[in-house]
């Protein structure tokens, strides 16, 4: 049986000492995983070694630790692959980021998850009186709202997002990710009050990146950076929400850019962003103008550090093949239905190999 | 000292819903719980939850079907209840948000299930009971009047001097410190006991704490010996792989291709009720007929891969992460695995126990709807008609009692006991081997088929267990989250229900429901169509018998 070796960083808030490494070494077989080991570890060498645990099935959300520096389960984690990762031959186990740590591996999801999923208004809100029997809706829209609906609250996207490391207050991807199971929801009567609320906040859905972090250590395929795009797409292309953040600006700019030359005008980027996408309306708008001014600085350090030439900024190259770039624009726009990638309905595969299939359905 | 009309212990389904029954009722209610709410095991229910909720069905084929599927040892009045309350039930979750799956005209659509005669199982994909759990969970975010204590692990349940309930005492994980609560009522809502097996379908929190904790102060458990084993877990770890699977189309094979059910259940199949379909693996393997890695073949790709991503997607990830199997391409190996507590604190159809003002609900109790065998996608309407029922009876009883006062000294026995606990030498056996020992020997002996001999050696081991957990030490002797306390405490628990267990598969002299004695292979309704009740007497359970309620289907063969 292989002998695997966890380097667990632990911290008892009693002792009045920091927090420190401890390593156990488990024989335990390849198939087995990372909770099973700390579990082993904690039977039978070191009963005060804390984790929160339950189901070891992937459901219940309790076991969110970061592996080798990612955030994950640690019950959905096999002890060979955690070990091909690992550090100098240890597996190395740490309690999640983002959030306070209470003791070893267990954090304070409720003074940072469960407080900004408070903050949604998680919980649905329709017009009215129920219907006798019950609501009559899209199929589709209730298999599309599922793939929010299957978040198990772990926290591992709360503990990898970089936003919420720069921004503390940010509402983050779980949170947001809930908020768009109501906003998907046909049933909720709110759908625009929730995204201008989303919209407006400073710290809303404009404050992702769009570093795609949540999207890689989320378990259950959440996705939450995607429903965060269309909580995005939500509010500016069905519901016109142009936000104080300049969210809306900035993405009409950038995507407005991109058509044009194929790569990103940082020069015209700022103004565009700040007149909704228009030179012109940047240069009357007072509030955008302020903004303007509030960046000169940075307009300056760029000139002087040679990063940008007035010549670079007012005259931006178009790419080559920018037809190419016309074309897939025009490719996505002349879709009837906006194209969401839903892994309930097309599969892991995006639909391409699924496509076959889910047509006719039926095997024999 | 926190003090609620209504006191809701655990916060699955069944707590939930009666929390949120009792406050709209007007109660003060307080619900604690071991774990965050949304971690509780309610989350593992997969295939859904049965209704006659269409037109052509009707409540009395769902309790039809139930009766039978119980072997005649449920309890028709509460199995009535159940069935006529499921269409609204299914609907109030409905409109509180459950995304319930909809078929082509936008309606809440079905799929089949074992051992129901229509397709009466409404279900989200195959989350279903995460989905129900989290949609309650948000109403709970929303009305704070029903006051959230998580992360509380509750030792014991207070009595006053008149024997009604007055409490309970419980122990903040996070900082350590131990709490008195006063209730009017108390309504047990604390899972089933799956962790007494090794391996089990249940999470770890599932040690029988409810059951055992209403058991030491007096309160009757009933039919401790039916035990479920679901058809369909992983060989090596026991994972769950809903039998939505085969309501889906997926078949069941023998090392040999044969699709062995035929000769079990020639109508029903594969979805024979979870007994039938359980002893026949067990015979299969048994017999020779299964793989050397004692299972047999759970063939899902007869299912069509839209089908599913859209509604088995869950076990695509488990076959994926925890047997390497893609369920779309290739079969996966699976054998019978302890799944379900159909025994537990007996109580009546409005969730009411033995002791005044304690009530009971879900998998810790009896009531008794699922008799001998529950059906698949039964156990989330139990939870949520008899949470329902019990929060709202609770709410009522509470009306026309004055706070009860109970003495600090509670607290202070309890912590006694929790320091001696901490202080102890280590002299003794180690938690987690007692704990391995226990789940072996109950999986070897108190399993699909039982006999005299295994049944007296698994009690004789108990015994000795039991001995053994007296002088057991703990590393911890901390107070932030002490778990290696917790595990201490839980095992006590486990140990109070594999006793029962053992002690009511014993008694009951018969073949029926999960319970399947080769020493006594036929069902003897003569002598046997009745509950075993098992009382604390002493430091012994003491057996007495009740009725089995019937009032409009005779027992008569059971065929699928």
């Amino acid at each position: 049986m292989p002998d695997y070796t966890l380097k667990i960083r632990r911290f008892d808030p009693e002792s009045g000492r920091p927090a420190y490494w401890q390593e156990f070494g488990v024989d335990l077989p390849e198939e087995r995983s990372v909770l099973d080991a700390i579990l082993r570890a904690k039977d039978e060498q070191d009963g005060s070694l804390s984790i929160r645990c339950s189901c070891q099935a992937a459901i219940c959300g309790s076991c969110g630790v970061r592996i080798n520096g990612m955030s994950r389960l640690a019950c959905n984690t096999k002890l060979s692959e955690a070990a091909e990762d690992g550090r100098n031959g240890a597996i190395v186990v740490e309690p999640m980021g983002n959030m306070p740590v209470i003791k070893d591996l267990i954090v304070d999801m409720d003074a940072v998850h469960w407080k900004k999923v408070q903050r949604v208004v998680p919980w649905l809100l329709p017009e009215g009186d129920p219907p006798a029997r019950e609501y009559i809706v899209d199929p589709e829209s209730m298999i599309d709202v599922t793939q929010s609906m299957a978040c198990i609250h772990c926290g591992a996207c709360v503990s990898a997002c970089l936003s919420l490391e720069v921004d503390p207050e940010f509402i983050g991807p779980a949170a947001l990710a809930k908020a768009y199971r109501f906003v998907g929801d046909p049933r909720d009567a709110h759908t625009e009050d929730r995204l201008l609320d989303l919209a407006e906040d400073p710290h809303g859905i404009y404050d992702c990146t769009h570093c795609f972090a949540c999207v890689e250590v989320c378990p259950k395929d959440v996705a939450p950076m995607d429903q965060i795009m269309r909580l995005r797409r939500r509010a500016t292309a069905d519901y016109g929400i142009k936000d104080q953040n300049n969210g809306y600006g900035h993405e009409k700019a950038f995507t407005d850019l991109i058509e044009k030359y194929g790569t990103l005008s940082e020069a015209q980027l700022l103004p565009k962003s700040y007149g909704d996408g228009s030179l012109i309306r940047a240069q009357v708008k007072p509030a955008a103008l302020k903004e303007l001014g509030a960046k000169f600085p940075t307009v300056i350090r760029g000139l002087t550090s040679g990063k940008v030439s007035p010549k670079t900024a007012l005259l931006h190259h178009k790419l080559q093949d920018q037809d190419q770039i016309r074309r897939i624009y025009e490719e996505v726009e002349s879709k009837e239905d906006r194209l969401e990638l839903n892994l309930y309905i097309v599969g892991e595969s995006g639909g391409e190999e699924e496509g076959a299939t889910s047509e006719g359905g039926q095997e024999e | 000292m926190p003090s609620h009309d209504v006191l809701v212990i655990g916060a699955g389904l069944a707590g939930q819903r009666a929390a949120l029954a009792a406050a709209e009722d007007g109660a003060s209610v307080g619900i604690l719980s071991k774990v965050h709410p949304v971690r509780s095991h309610s989350n593992a229910a997969q295939g859904g939850i049965n209704a006659a909720l269409n037109p052509e069905d009707s409540w009395e084929s769902h309790a039809y079907d139930t009766v039978k599927g119980s072997d005649y040892l449920g309890d028709q009045d509460a199995i009535e209840i159940m069935c006529k309350e499921a269409p609204n039930e299914i609907l109030t979750l409905e409109h509180l948000g459950v995304t319930f799956h909809r078929n082509e005209e936008g309606r809440l659509g079905t799929r089949a299930f074992g051992g129901a005669s229509a397709a009466r199982t409404y279900y989200v994909a195959d989350i279903t009971g995460q989905a129900i759990l989290h949609v309650l969970y948000e109403q709970l975010m929303r009305h704070d009047e029903v006051y959230r204590y998580e992360e509380f692990f509750t030792t014991t349940l207070v009595l006053d001097d008149d024997g009604h309930v007055a409490g309970c005492v419980a122990r903040q994980m996070r900082d350590g410190t131990m709490e008195l609560f006063a209730a009017k009522t108390v309504i047990l809502a604390a899972g089933g006991n799956g962790q007494i097996y090794n391996p089990t379908t249940n999470a770890l929190i599932c040690t029988g704490d409810g059951i055992a904790m209403a058991y030491r102060i007096g309160g009757p458990l009933m039919d401790m010996e039916m035990i479920q084993y679901h058809p369909t877990t992983l060989a090596g770890n026991g994972l769950l792989i809903t039998e939505g699977a085969r309501g889906e189309g997926a078949h069941l094979y023998n090392a040999q291709g044969e699709r062995f059910m035929e000769n079990y259940a020639p109508n029903k199949l594969e979805l024979a009720s979870r007994d039938v379909v359980s002893r026949a693996e067990q015979t299969e393997i048994n017999e020779g007929r299964g793989f050397p890695d004692g299972t047999v073949a759970l063939d899902i790709t007869k299912v069509p891969r839209k089908r599913i991503h859209e509604a088995l997607r869950e076990i695509v990830n488990v076959g994926r992460d925890f047997a390497g199997v893609d369920i779309t391409r290739e079969p996966i190996h699976i054998k019978p695995g302890n799944h379900y507590t159909m025994g537990g604190v007996k109580t009546d159809k409005d969730g009411r126990t033995e002791i005044p003002g304690l009530y009971a609900a879900g998998e810790v109790a009896c009531v008794s709807v699922h008799g001998g065998n529950r059906l698949g996608a039964n156990s989330l309407l139990d939870t949520l008609v008899f949470g329902r029922r019990s929060g709202k009876h609770a709410a009522h009883h509470a009306r026309n009692h004055q706070m009860p006062e109970p003495p600090h000294s509670h607290v202070d026995d309890e912590e006694a006991k929790l320091r001696e606990l901490i202080g102890r030498e280590r002299n003794g056996r180690r938690v987690s081997e007692i704990r391995t020992e226990l789940g072996r020997t109950m999986d070897e002996h108190v399993a699909v088929f039982r006999d005299e001999g295994g049944l007296l050696e698994a009690a004789q081991t108990v015994q000795r267990l039991k001995e053994e957990a007296k002088s057991v030490a703990i590393d911890d002797k901390g107070n932030v989250f002490n778990q290696d306390l917790f595990g201490a405490i839980e095992l006590g628990f486990m140990l109070d229900n594999a006793e029962c267990a053992i002690v009511g598969a014993l008694e009951r002299k018969e073949s029926r429901g999960a319970q399947f004695r080769t020493d006594y292979p036929e069902r003897n309704d003569d002598e046997w169509l009745k509950h075993i009740d098992l009382t604390l007497d002493g430091d012994r359970p003491n057996v007495s018998y009740s009725e089995v309620t019937i009032t409009q289907w005779e027992p008569e063969e059971r065929k699928y």
